[in-house]
């Protein structure tokens, strides 16, 4: 039975299965697709509901993978993001750095908890990280916007499942080498 | 007695907690926040990240851009020759004005010259292509795929084929940012077409029709009235169409009328716009009044002094 050994493995871990540690370079190549999801150009309709990739990404591997992405990390993405979407310089590093130490804070409960139960979880999170952005801007002056304004945050949190589960396929044993040890 | 050694072992030590360094942080953003709103430090940095950057940016246009090609290819005979039709109306119902046009031109010319009037304007302008827009949920802007080497100037005025679009407001090498009339912070000085009284028109943010501030109830006001550029800002050159008043709420407890209005130009769906160059003469901007006087009165109390 050695066809196709892996496909099995695609799916959601479950909470007591041992991961094995992320490689750096692929935390980094995720960070950077997440910015530059970020950065595609779209307008109308799908700009409205886009939610903010890099976020997930980075809370992803926040609750994951804490040695390599923390706060300091965050911060730092944050800035590009600022940089990239040309606004006022901070925001995103504020939001994403206040977004790192929740994710620090409860990192340990999250996992607990199935896929879509943790989507809820993120959202509350990644609302969280909406708003400051939001205060940032309405202390600089800035009118408040409509209760679209949210809607990126909870499709963000929709895409939970799906981005947590194409982040952690790498770092899954396979399914041949555990089969070895199941009766 | 010696001390009980309390050092945390090294190899558990992982830095400063979170809560410091999300303090640490987050006082340092702030900070950041602060210098960028208040004093525009950071320009020179967004402009060598936006050099940067910028070729990443085309490359992710390519997919949307091959898509739309490959749209466009298979887009149906029918839809083109229909749109070719409407052109070519639109271009016969304009001939009028444009074939009179040289002649007007030359004429006022001649009149200007008997009224020893400076030469109000030279047209030129480059025709720029919409990259995409802002992603920015605070303000209107858009992205335009010209920038300082193509000679476009920050504060230029902007137009469509319908009227004013906005004004360019950050230049990069290769792109510029142009900030739509809708915005918060853009104000464009008007004119009504049908009698002439001026104001000025506040973009009201996004999802918000602009709107005409500080006009008294009992202007002559009607829905329907078209604004054009007064050309007293000296950005936009006059008489370019800007919106149509749609809505006229007339309070009598109100000191000031509401004035809702449309912009004319496809603020939202223009693909091809045409940056104007800041050539127009402007004379010099007077002095402050209230500087103006206090120098006169310095002078005068220095005069009193010395006699």
């Amino acid at each position: 039975m050695r066809v196709l050994p892996n496909v099995g493995s695609f799916g959601p871990a479950a909470p007591e299965e041992i991961l094995r540690p992320a490689k750096p370079w692929f935390v980094l190549s995720s960070l950077l697709v997440g910015l530059l999801l970020n950065l595609v150009p779209v307008s109308g309709v799908v700009l409205a509901y886009r939610p903010d990739f890099l976020a997930l990404v980075l809370l992803y591997w926040c609750i994951q993978e804490p040695r390599y992405v923390g706060v300091a990390t965050a911060w730092i993405v944050g800035l590009l993001m600022d940089v990239g979407d040309a606004t006022v310089f901070g925001q995103h590093a504020l939001a994403y750095a206040v977004l790192a130490y929740g994710a620090e804070y409860f990192r340990r409960r999250v996992l607990r908890f199935p896929l879509w139960q943790q989507a809820v979880q993120v959202a509350a999170l990644l609302v969280l990280c909406a708003l400051i952005v939001l205060l940032a801007r309405f202390v600089g002056g800035a009118r408040l916007p409509g209760w679209t304004y949210l809607a990126p945050p909870l499709v963000g949190a929709a895409l939970w499942p799906l981005v947590s589960v194409l982040l952690q396929t790498p770092q899954r044993p396979s399914r041949s080498g555990s089969r070895r040890y199941t009766p | 007695m010696r001390p009980i050694p309390v050092d945390t072992p090294a190899f558990f030590n992982r830095g400063p907690s979170p809560l410091a360094r999300l303090a640490f942080f987050g006082l340092l953003s702030l900070a950041l926040l602060f210098a960028d709103t208040r004093y525009r430090y950071l320009e020179n940095v967004r402009q060598v990240v936006a050099i940067v950057l910028n070729p990443v940016q085309r490359v992710l246009e390519m997919p949307g851009a091959a898509f739309a090609y490959v749209a466009d290819y298979f887009g149906s005979k029918r839809r083109l020759a229909d749109e070719n039709a409407m052109l070519k109306q639109e271009l016969v119902e304009r001939a009028p004005a444009t074939q009179g046009y040289a002649r007007v031109q030359e004429e006022n010319a001649r009149l200007r010259a008997l009224l020893d009037v400076r030469a109000q304007y030279a047209a030129s302008a480059t025709a720029v292509q919409v990259l995409y827009t802002g992603r920015d949920p605070f303000t209107q802007k858009l992205f335009v795929d010209k920038g300082s080497s193509a000679g476009i100037q920050a504060g230029a005025g902007v137009i469509d084929a319908r009227g004013v679009v906005g004004q360019v407001t950050r230049v990069f090498p290769y792109m510029a940012e142009v900030t739509l009339i809708t915005d918060r912070d853009q104000a464009v000085p008007v004119q009504l077409e049908r009698n002439g009284t001026r104001s000025v028109l506040f973009g009201n943010g996004t999802g918000r029709l602009p709107e005409l501030r500080f006009t008294s109830p009992s202007a002559d006001l009607r829905i329907g009235d078209r604004l054009v550029t007064s050309g007293l800002d000296g950005t936009y050159p006059a008489g370019l169409a800007v919106a149509e008043i749609v809505d006229v709420m007339r309070d009598s407890g109100q000191m000031f009328a509401r004035i809702v209005c449309k912009p004319l130009a496809g603020i939202d769906h223009s693909e091809f716009l045409l940056v104007l160059s800041q050539s127009a003469a402007m004379p010099q901007r007077p002095e402050e009044p209230g500087e103006a006087e206090a120098v006169k009165k310095g002078g005068r109390v220095r005069g009193r002094r010395g006699g």
